[in-house]
């Protein structure tokens, strides 16, 4: 029992919370987000209407596809592309039909990329927007085929193309054909690049492994959100091989930017003024009537 | 042999490792180079010149080394990012000469380190596969040992991708998976089985265009098939031209996991 139980007035609420284990207030569970970044109690609704950034230590949540694509984009300006593709098990790999019906539901998507057009300021570009809720925003073939073809358009069409990475890697459910991914969208940017166009790439919480060691890592203006973990190996891996404890700030999007490797750190509130700014420095004009 | 011994004999220190391929195909012909000219020289790579009969080749193995004074001076073949680039830089002065190149893939991984991170993995290894998609000159990677993951990529796109039968290439090692999946390292060879590593696997998946028998140390004719073969390879691709051979190139990788409901975007 703690020192408030025996000044404050019970009601009835406590009262029969008493002999919970727990002992703590009844709330709704998605009523509170606590912090990870400095432990505060958060309404959940006060960090939605902060773009899913912590009030107090401007922590930046984890967004998922669609979230980001309505904070992004112009409104109804988003048209989607290759929405029915979906992940088989092709290797026929332990478990993952269920992993991906699991994800699917999860996420309400159909892969870990969504992939389409939009405009952004009335500005045309490309975008692939990563999902964390699907396997950790994992690398598929299905996702390296949306991201090829989305680079493949983008190319075709003259347009830039904006990528937000979130990923624990390539799937290993995949094999080698989710390895190969790396190399066929690498194919696309440099297609892309060669045409003299621009990509922008926007990495958040955390973009790791296969995807750091492609397409991430390939922009020609690279950005991040604050104090993402960017990597190839994660801290784990790392602890691991090394056997010694990594300094606190390691990997952090802030490190990375020392380091010389992303061109600017950015928070939410600022990501889709700081992409236009970065559209209208390459010459790309909104659309006549936009 | 099993998936798993497979791996074992891809890992194995007495098997022939990337210096001895060199010098049973190219023998005193070869002039290595040092260096990625921006921080240091990765001896996990090992690269340079050198005559295949009468044309001049470049050639890059990761390199594991086999003492245990090698090994470490290796770093096990696990290369930094200077590695990765110490190859680029020797690529794209293959390409200035028209030199075709070879690389030989044997690798557990790329290195998981502090100096690694820093210096941007993640980005060399990035580079390596974009620049080696367009780069103007024939490439060619063989697989002779372990292709793990990213760090042998970074190695191996190219317009042919050979295994020799004992060799694996996969996307993550199978004590990883195991340790992933059933948080049980000890379960290796059940994770090798499903991860499809093995040349044959990679064959029938159209990851590979050939296997290739494994030469034996103290048999010099084997390797003299492989050289004719290698050889063979690069005047076919010396001969047409640098566009299609991009384009062929590009394709090679485009159609890896092109999705059955293939539509085509309006």
């Amino acid at each position: 029992m703690d020192f408030f139980t025996f000044i404050k007035p019970k009601n009835e609420l406590e009262s029969s919370m008493e002999n919970s284990k727990q002992n703590r207030p009844f709330v709704p569970d998605a009523m509170w987000i606590k912090c990870p970044g400095c432990n505060t109690m958060l309404l959940a609704t006060d960090m939605e209407e902060n773009l899913k950034v912590c009030t107090k230590c401007g922590h930046h949540f984890k967004m998922n596809a669609r979230e980001r694509i309505n904070l992004l984009t112009d409104k109804n300006s988003f048209e989607e592309f290759d929405k029915e593709l979906e992940s088989t098990n092709i290797l026929d790999f332990p478990n993952y039909d269920k992993k991906l019906s699991d994800a699917k539901s999860k996420s309400g998507e159909n892969e870990s990329v969504v992939t389409g057009r939009a405009l952004m300021n009335g500005i045309e570009v490309v975008l692939c927007v990563m999902n964390p809720d699907f396997i950790m925003g994992s690398m598929g073939t299905v996702t390296g085929e949306k991201i090829t073809r989305a680079f493949e358009y983008a190319t075709k069409n003259q347009l830039p193309v904006v990528v937000f990475t979130v990923s624990g890697g390539a799937r290993m459910q995949e094999g080698i054909l989710s390895l190969m991914q790396m190399a066929k969208t690498s194919g696309a940017v440099k297609r892309h690049s060669d045409a003299g166009l621009l990509y922008i790439t926007v990495l958040t919480d955390p973009t790791t492994g296969g995807v750091t060691a492609s397409f991430a890592m390939e922009g020609d203006v690279i950005l991040s959100e604050p104090n993402a973990l960017i990597a190839f190996a994660g801290p784990r891996v790392i602890e691991q091989t090394i056997r010694q404890k990594l300094p606190k700030d390691f990997q952090t999007a802030e490190f990375v930017l020392e380091k010389g490797f992303i061109d600017a750190v950015v928070k939410r509130e600022d990501l889709k003024k700081t992409i236009v700014k970065i559209l209208t420095l390459h010459n790309y004009e909104a659309k006549e009537g936009e | 042999m099993s998936a798993y011994d497979k791996v074992l004999a891809a890992r194995d220190a007495k098997k022939l490792m990337a210096v001895d391929y060199i010098s049973h195909l190219f023998g005193d012909s070869f002039f290595e180079c040092h260096g990625d000219r921006r921080f240091s020289d990765d001896k996990a790579v090992v690269g340079g010149i050198a005559m295949m009969y009468d044309m001049p080749i470049t050639v890059i193995g990761l390199e594991k080394g086999r003492s245990t004074k090698e090994r470490m001076e290796r770093n096990f073949g696990s290369a930094h990012p200077e590695g990765y680039r110490k190859a680029l830089r020797l690529m794209k002065q293959a390409e200035k000469f028209h030199r075709p190149v070879l690389c030989l893939v044997d690798t557990s991984g790329a290195f998981c380190g502090i100096g690694a991170e820093e210096r941007g993995q993640g980005q060399a290894i990035a580079e390596n596969l974009m620049e080696m998609m367009t780069l103007k000159t024939p490439i060619l990677s063989i697989l002779i040992g372990e292709g793990g993951s990213g760090g042998a990529l970074a190695l191996a796109v190219a317009d042919e991708v050979w295994m020799l039968e004992n060799s694996v290439y996969s996307v993550i090692s199978p004590e990883g998976c195991a340790s992933i999946l059933w948080k049980d390292s000890t379960k290796a060879a059940e994770a090798a089985e499903c991860l499809k590593m093995t040349a044959k696997d990679l064959f029938d998946l159209g990851v590979i265009e050939r296997i290739i028998r494994e030469p034996k140390a103290d048999n010099q004719n084997m390797f003299e098939s492989l050289k004719l073969l290698i050889s063979r390879t690069f005047e076919k691709n010396m001969s047409v031209s640098t566009e299609e051979l991009i384009n062929n190139r590009y394709n090679r990788y485009r159609k890896i996991g092109d999705c059955p409901q293939e539509e085509v975007i309006e």
